[in-house]
């Protein structure tokens, strides 16, 4: 069963992947601690990606891929055809900066999708740079959240320019579909409206 | 004050249905510990020692007679009968029961009010000045901005999940009475050259572990933009501010950081492609809202009132309660009242449910039905007529509400601290108490004059120690509960945080603590010069020696 949302004209429907999520190699990372508490989160602009996971990293051969930033940059000549073919996107974690992913790609619209790993659903940065994807950079194709993906985070991603959700293996992407849809008439202008209410609704004088 | 249209209350309504499935959910197993904590907190309900704490808002302290009667119904029926007022303008309720919260939202729902926002890392309760439209020293009323403020920060999308909690508070007046100083972002209203209203933008003020006071990182900013700039401080804030370590997570530790020259460079980098977006206040929108906010139907009044002038020359108890209670009012022939919730050996703060319906049958008969919470902790009553005083006085003293102590020793500043509170290292009330009952002598407290003390029970600060003149802070040693005791800081335009004054203090030791600070500052003043002046003027030295003293030496 499928647990990806998809979302069309705000209507949220569960459909199959057709994309296979290229992970990193998977590295043994000794737990950084700060004032004795263990480090959740990565610090924004943070290396976090080795040139051995990298060269590493198994790119299949054939299908619609979507690549972690830095391999997708440093190995760009292997891929370059497939770019072309619409057959390739990033995918970025949320400390990884939008720069990066600009600087090496002229156009973000070949890239039929983009999506951002969230490893912990409280970390807020996947808010600003998928609003940043889309109202400062034009993005127009799927955006999609994958990783720590739950119910209650759905409208704010929604709001935010995403239209594509992986919800958690362990959750019911049928049952969080409802969460898209917790307000009717919310407040601020935001990346699905830029209107503020008072400019969407006549609220009087 | 600002009355909900359908789209207000819509979502106020679908509030308390989301809640209400996310504690269903969280009941029946199918939301961790983990996953429900940021969900109840941005609903402001903590668990605490002894029973969940649910935190109730009061926009910019603004509340209705209608408001607070629900509360004393709600307190009375779902939890024992009283509340407590906090230092950022919102009422909490100490012992709730988590299955009960949805049904206590649904009750406050249909009087307008919510829990949204009260805690979690998200953009909290705008707080403003307790006199705000009607202080004489008032240039620009901030209520309507801090309405559209409140509306635009709610469910805010891109600012759902912050590094931390992020304050923001408005100020409209010459003397800031809204510590705009110590929030992340502070806003001060002003009338510029061209007669229009602008915002002078102080950020990275916070207090807790580490006390910064905020600088201004933007001198003029026409109201028009108010919340765009606020998305482009937090935008840079959210996406750069440290999430890998919870107590350098403020946007004070990320300004501090940076420098405030290559924070403002980001700041206003970000903002050239917010300025103008769809979200800019629109001339329409802001008269819509500030018309919630107009005048009151004042009478005309004369300035002076024989009957007032009268009870004044014969009632020195009266007397002694308009001194120190009564504030001026931009309109002739009225005044704000303030109804101290500092009776001596009381909780600072706290209220019984008895207590809100007579203070909401006050504010209905005498104030136009409307009063306000103040971040220290009281509540006002900010048009009443002159010949009108007497009676409420009597009224107000018969229920406890007329301890003639605002602005004095015992009006103390106080967190619930380790009574309630989980993330205390030590009581705070039980200090207050102590120190109350040492200085119970009236005479006494007027002659030491104008003075804050403050207290928290941990270094998170809800006593707000740090801009205390005096400031006690509830530390940890070994398992046990120690004070440690700065002198110095203060709120207002010229803010500044306290000093130590040296090694801490165990519970009985404070009230003597106190009264050695006083005695220093009695023997060193000059005139009429208050407590914070004198103590700036001589420094700590001479409080850490008298304080330290040993016994039969320097006493």
């Amino acid at each position: 069963m499928s647990n990806l949302i998809s979302l069309q004209n705000d209507s949220p429907s569960v459909v199959q992947d057709e994309w296979t999520w290229v992970k990193l190699p998977e590295v043994q990372v000794e737990a950084r601690k700060q004032a004795g508490k263990v480090v959740l989160f990565k610090l924004t602009g943070e290396n976090s990606v080795s040139a051995s996971q990298i060269a590493d990293t198994v790119i299949p051969a054939s299908g619609k891929i979507i690549l972690p930033l830095r391999v997708f940059i440093e190995r760009h000549s292997e891929i370059a055809n497939r770019v072309a073919q619409s057959e390739v996107g990033v995918w970025l974690a949320t400390h990884e900066s939008l720069d990066d992913l600009l600087k090496n790609q002229n156009d973000i619209n070949e890239f039929p999708i983009v999506a951002i790993f969230v490893e912990r659903f409280a970390d807020g940065r996947i808010f600003s740079l998928g609003n940043l994807l889309r109202s400062r950079y034009g993005f127009k194709n799927e955006l999609r959240a994958f990783g720590d993906v739950l119910r209650d985070q759905l409208f704010f991603l929604k709001r935010s320019g995403f239209n594509s959700f992986a919800v958690r293996a362990d959750r019911s992407a049928k049952d969080a579909i409802a969460g898209l849809h917790d307000f009717s008439r919310p407040y601020q202008g935001a990346v699905d409206d830029a209107r503020p209410a008072f400019n969407r609704y006549h609220r009087g004088t | 004050m600002y009355k909900y249209d359908e789209i207000d209350q819509q979502i106020v309504d679908e509030r308390v249905a989301q809640y209400r499935d996310q504690v269903r959910r969280y009941l029946a197993g199918e939301l961790t510990e983990d996953e429900f904590r940021p969900l109840r907190l941005q609903n402001g309900l903590y668990i605490q020692r002894h029973a969940p704490m649910l935190r109730i808002a009061i926009p910019y302290g603004l509340l209705s007679a209608k408001q607070l009667h629900k509360l004393a119904d709600v307190a009375k029926k779902y939890d024992r009968g009283y509340g407590h007022f906090t230092t950022r303008q919102n009422i909490q309720l100490n012992w709730p029961k988590l299955e009960n919260t949805p049904d206590i939202l649904a009750e406050l729902a249909t009087v307008e009010m919510h829990a949204i926002q009260t805690s979690g890392n998200c953009i909290r309760n705008i707080t403003t000045d307790q006199f705000a439209g009607i202080a004489p020293d008032e240039i620009v009323d901030p209520r309507a901005i801090a309405e559209i403020i409140r509306q635009w920060s709610t469910f805010h999308p891109e600012f759902a999940l912050l590094p931390r909690k992020f304050k923001i508070a408005v100020s409209g007046t010459q003397h800031d009475r809204a510590a705009v100083q110590i929030h992340d972002i502070g806003m001060e209203f002003y009338v510029d050259t061209n007669n229009q209203i602008a915002i002078k933008v102080w950020v990275g003020g916070g207090l807790g572990r580490t006390p910064i006071l905020g600088v201004v990182v933007r001198e003029h900013l026409e109201w028009q933009h108010a919340l765009t700039y606020c998305e482009a401080i937090i935008r840079v804030y959210n996406l750069h501010g440290r999430r890998d370590n919870a107590y350098k997570a403020r946007i004070k530790i990320l300004v501090k950081a940076l420098g405030i020259e290559e924070f403002r460079k980001q700041i206003e980098a970000e903002w050239s492609h917010l300025k103008d977006s769809p979200n800019t206040i629109t001339t329409t929108e802001m008269a819509r809202v500030a018309k919630h906010f107009e005048a009151m139907p004042y009478e005309n009044l004369p300035a002076h009132d024989a009957s007032f002038d009268a009870a004044i020359a014969s009632n020195p108890v009266f007397k002694a309660w308009v001194k120190r209670c009564v504030h001026a009012h931009k309109i002739p022939g009225y005044r704000a009242v303030t109804l101290s919730l500092k009776p001596h050996g009381q909780p600072p703060g706290d209220i019984t449910s008895e207590q809100m319906h007579t203070v909401a049958d006050l504010a209905s008969e005498y104030s136009f039905g409307e009063l306000r919470a103040s971040h220290e902790q009281n509540l006002i009553l900010a048009d009443v007529k002159l010949s009108d005083l007497l009676t409420v006085w009597e009224k107000a003293r018969a229920d406890g509400l007329a301890t003639p102590n605002i602005g004095l020793l015992t009006d103390i500043i106080c967190c619930p601290g380790g009574d309630f509170c989980s993330l205390a290292n030590a009581k705070s009330i039980p200090i207050a108490q102590a120190i109350q009952t040492k200085f119970d002598d009236l005479d006494y407290l007027h002659d030491i004059g104008d003075i804050e003390l403050n207290i928290s029970g941990c270094m998170n600060a809800c006593g707000h120690h740090h801009v205390g003149h005096i400031g006690i802070l509830g530390v940890d040693k070994d398992g046990s509960e120690w004070y440690q005791v700065t002198i110095g800081g203060k709120q207002g335009n010229d803010a500044s945080i306290g000093t130590v004054i040296g090694p801490s203090f165990s519970a009985e030791e404070m009230p003597d603590v106190v009264q050695k600070i006083i005695e220093v500052y009695l023997k060193e003043r000059n005139a009429d010069e208050l407590f914070i002046d004198t103590a700036r003027r001589i420094g700590v030295a001479p409080f850490k020696a008298h304080v330290y003293a040993k016994e039969g030496v320097g006493a």
